[in-house]
């Protein structure tokens, strides 16, 4: 058991770039969810249309870089329109289940044969990343403390993705105080309270979903940045259940705790996964256990510690019992 | 520092791979039936080449007229057809067309079709453009049969989801593993342990149904008792089944497979229609359970309680039906019958792990469409998002099938959001 690698790659992922793009994803659902009680289970395609808008203009179109992140806005503006006149009528579980099936729609487009020649089918797209590395200020080397560094472009896309959560934190934190912020928690409370005092639900609800999307799809950009290449897959369903997992262990409808969730999140996935590994590799485990299912035993304690945490703790590790949109209609 | 570099790719490596979802059934490859007039032609040489013209494989067609080569992956192939090797008084119906541009998608076998007639009657493509397919009746024919066999599987899975949420209100996004799980269960009965399939799958219906009670006496009937709420019994399904998920992954594996029996069944032709003939007794079964479980909600005593406890279990409880014991039996049914529709899945497509996930998004679709808790409209409405499914394919490419069902359930949900026999008050 090699347990230096373990604690270098575990305190590595509480900031890399995974943690990142699911704390700006969370961040997004706890506007949503946490605040104003939609159940938006199509996360993971706020992320991928925004990636692919900028991905799809700069790899395939050749058009300047900042012309694709406009893009990505815009197209995940017009998405959150599309899913939510439909459905912001509805009762809550509506919204669920036309928000997961937007999400697999465009995931089956993104990787189509048909539009192989834009998406780049189940490839995907790269080298869009190049105007964006460009304007890396810091000079080739590691950076960090001792072993846990990285180097020159993996740094800056960290400094870029951590300014943005605060920049995000910040103006959820300010919102939330303010009148709108106000009239959105009561909207999760009590709809029909809110529409009785002239408020337009609707209104307040699509901004709530346009807001979440936006904020979520800074964390498509630095997926696909960060990688510098997306793939269709990235964007499956199970991207939004993680990142709800990270919300809910958190506690929703708090600032900070979809960034502390997605940490603690990594964290111990990371662990979980190296120690398993490492545990199979030293032969500590039943030879039930191998190299090639351990990866799946990580993914079956998300599953569990979500239903853990909804039976024995909703509010989460920061939450507060009586702010969860739980008991939404 | 270097080693931690190569875990940290390698477990990305295992993420990316984790979350990417496999195709549908693996292994793409292009395949045919050469016949002259109805008889097979073989010993006929067809050769398959990538677009840029590197050779792929090639195959000789055998007794039955029949040629299959695998491709390495989705795209576009030129198939050549041998025109030296052709029996003597046969010939290609279009000179012309002796190679075919075709394109494979990804997990699908795709089938490549070329015309003979007896030598002297051959035309040219520009006389008649649909060479390739037979007549379009006939594709509707093919494909409205292969939607009712889609239909029908997803009306299972419907059936036991929207009585659940109609006596409940659970919107159960674990529903989906309980197909996998009785596909799962046949399929140890049948390739592990050899049994036949069809005494493995009575085994797993049953084993499926004492799932679903297992589900809701311990799991559900828990949770409703300490009253959890409708939203957070929604997301915990959702943990629920990336749980089952993963533990089928783990125990599974990634690949899919077929089951052991009734495998490569050589089809039949049915008037217009040509398919295996298990397609047709499975049909008959899932058809006979769905009139079997209508007839007994319509008629019997615990039937007319379910239908009473899903319209208002409150009035239902004060009548003086045992609500908890109705739910716990449609729970049992539910189960049962979706391991029922989990198997006949794992007959027509492969036996893998993400199956009842990438289903469930199609009964929600025929539940939404048909009106969510109503168990009639969750018939009709899976049957029509099965024909839709299959018959779309008309229109747009194969993979693209389930975007348009898809896109008819957020359709619904904007002009008719009860469904066809849903009521306006459900939704509100």
């Amino acid at each position: 058991m090699d347990w230096n690698t373990i604690f270098i790659t575990t305190v590595k992922a509480s900031i890399g770039l995974e943690t990142v793009v699911y704390a700006l994803a969370a961040i997004g659902i706890n506007i949503q969810f946490g605040y104003a009680g939609l159940l938006n289970f199509g996360q993971a395609a706020f992320l991928g249309v925004a990636a692919y808008g900028m991905a799809v203009t700069v790899a395939t179109f050749h058009l300047p870089f900042w012309l694709g992140i406009a893009i990505g806005l815009v197209a995940t503006v017009v998405l959150a329109f599309l899913l939510g006149i439909p459905t912001l009528r509805l009762r809550a579980d509506y919204l669920a289940i036309v928000t997961i099936a937007a999400a697999e729609i465009v995931r089956l487009i993104f990787r189509s044969v048909q539009f192989s020649s834009v998406f780049g089918g189940s490839d995907g797209r790269q080298n869009f990343s190049g105007d964006f590395f460009a304007m890396n200020p810091y000079p080739p080397g590691t950076y960090g403390i001792g072993p846990i560094s990285f180097n020159e472009r993996v740094t800056w896309v960290l400094t870029v993705g951590w300014v943005l959560i605060a920049i995000a934190c910040g103006l959820v934190y300010l919102l939330m105080k303010s009148p709108w912020g106000r009239v959105l928690k009561a909207i999760r409370e009590d709809e029909d309270a809110v529409r009785s005092l002239g408020k337009n639900v609707f209104s307040y609800k699509m901004q709530a979903l346009i807001l979440g999307g936006v904020i979520g799809c800074l964390g498509g950009f630095l997926f696909a940045l960060g990688q510098a290449s997306v793939q269709p897959d990235l964007f499956s369903t199970e991207f939004t259940f993680y990142a709800y997992t990270i919300v809910i262990l958190g506690g929703a409808a708090r600032v900070f705790s979809p960034v502390v969730g997605a940490a603690i999140f990594w964290v111990l996935l990371v662990l979980v996964g190296n120690t398993l590994s490492e545990a199979v590799g030293a032969g500590l485990l039943p030879s039930l256990f191998t190299v090639n299912n351990i990866g799946a035993v990580r993914f079956m304690l998300v599953g569990l510690g979500l239903m853990l945490l909804l039976i024995f703790r909703p509010q989460g590790i920061f939450g507060d019992k009586r702010e969860i949109a739980l008991d939404a209609r | 520092m270097r080693r931690a570099v190569i875990a940290f790719t390698a477990f990305l490596g295992g993420l990316v791979f984790l979350l990417s979802s496999p195709a549908w059934a693996d292994g793409e490859a292009l395949k045919g039936t050469l016949q002259n007039q109805g008889q097979p032609v073989n010993g006929v040489k067809i050769s398959v080449a990538a677009e840029d013209g590197k050779p792929v494989g090639d195959a000789t067609t055998g007794a039955d007229g029949k040629w299959e080569v695998p491709v390495p992956k989705a795209g576009r192939y030129k198939v050549t057809l041998d025109q030296s090797t052709l029996p003597s008084g046969i010939a290609l119906k279009f000179q012309d067309r002796a190679t075919l541009d075709v394109q494979v998608y990804e997990g699908s076998e795709r089938n490549v079709l070329f015309a003979l007639v007896p030598a002297g009657q051959e035309g040219a493509a520009a006389a008649q453009s649909s060479s390739d397919s037979p007549s379009i009746w006939g594709r509707v024919a093919q494909l409205t049969f292969e939607g009712f066999n889609l239909g029908l599987i997803i009306a299972l899975a419907a059936m036991g989801l929207s009585l659940v949420f109609g006596t409940t209100g659970l919107t159960n996004f674990a529903h989906g593993e309980l197909l996998t799980f009785g596909a799962m269960c046949a399929y140890f009965f049948n390739v592990v342990l050899g049994i036949p399939l069809i005494l493995a799958a009575v085994i797993s219906v049953v084993i499926g149904g004492a799932f679903g009670y297992t589900q809701d006496r311990f799991f559900w009937g828990r949770l409703r008792r300490r009253g959890s709420s409708l939203v957070a019994m929604m997301i915990i399904s959702i943990g629920l089944a990336l749980f089952l998920r993963y533990i089928f992954l783990f125990f599974f594996g990634g690949e899919g497979a077929p089951f052991a029996d009734y495998n490569a069944q050589p089809g039949v032709q049915v008037g217009p229609i040509s398919a295996a003939p298990k397609n047709f007794i499975a049909m008959g079964i899932e058809l006979a359970v769905l009139v079997l479980v209508g007839v007994a909600l319509l008629k019997t005593r615990v039937g007319k309680a379910a239908r009473a406890v899903a319209d208002n279990p409150a009035l239902a409880a004060s009548s003086g039906i045992n609500v908890d014991g109705v739910i716990r039996i449609i729970w049992t049914v539910g189960g049962a019958i979706a391991a029922l529709a989990g198997i006949m899945l794992g007959l027509s497509q492969n036996v893998g792990y993400q199956m009842g996930f990438q289903i469930l998004l199609l009964v929600f679709a025929g539940v939404t469409l048909g009106g969510l808790g109503t168990a009639f409209g969750a018939l009709v409405g899976s049957i029509v998002v099965g024909l839709f499914i299959q018959l779309s394919t008309l229109v747009v490419p194969t993979e693209l099938k389930t975007v348009g069902a898809l896109l008819v359930l957020i359709l619904v949900m904007l002009f008719r959001p009860q469904g066809i026999l849903g009521r306006r008050e459900r939704i509100g």
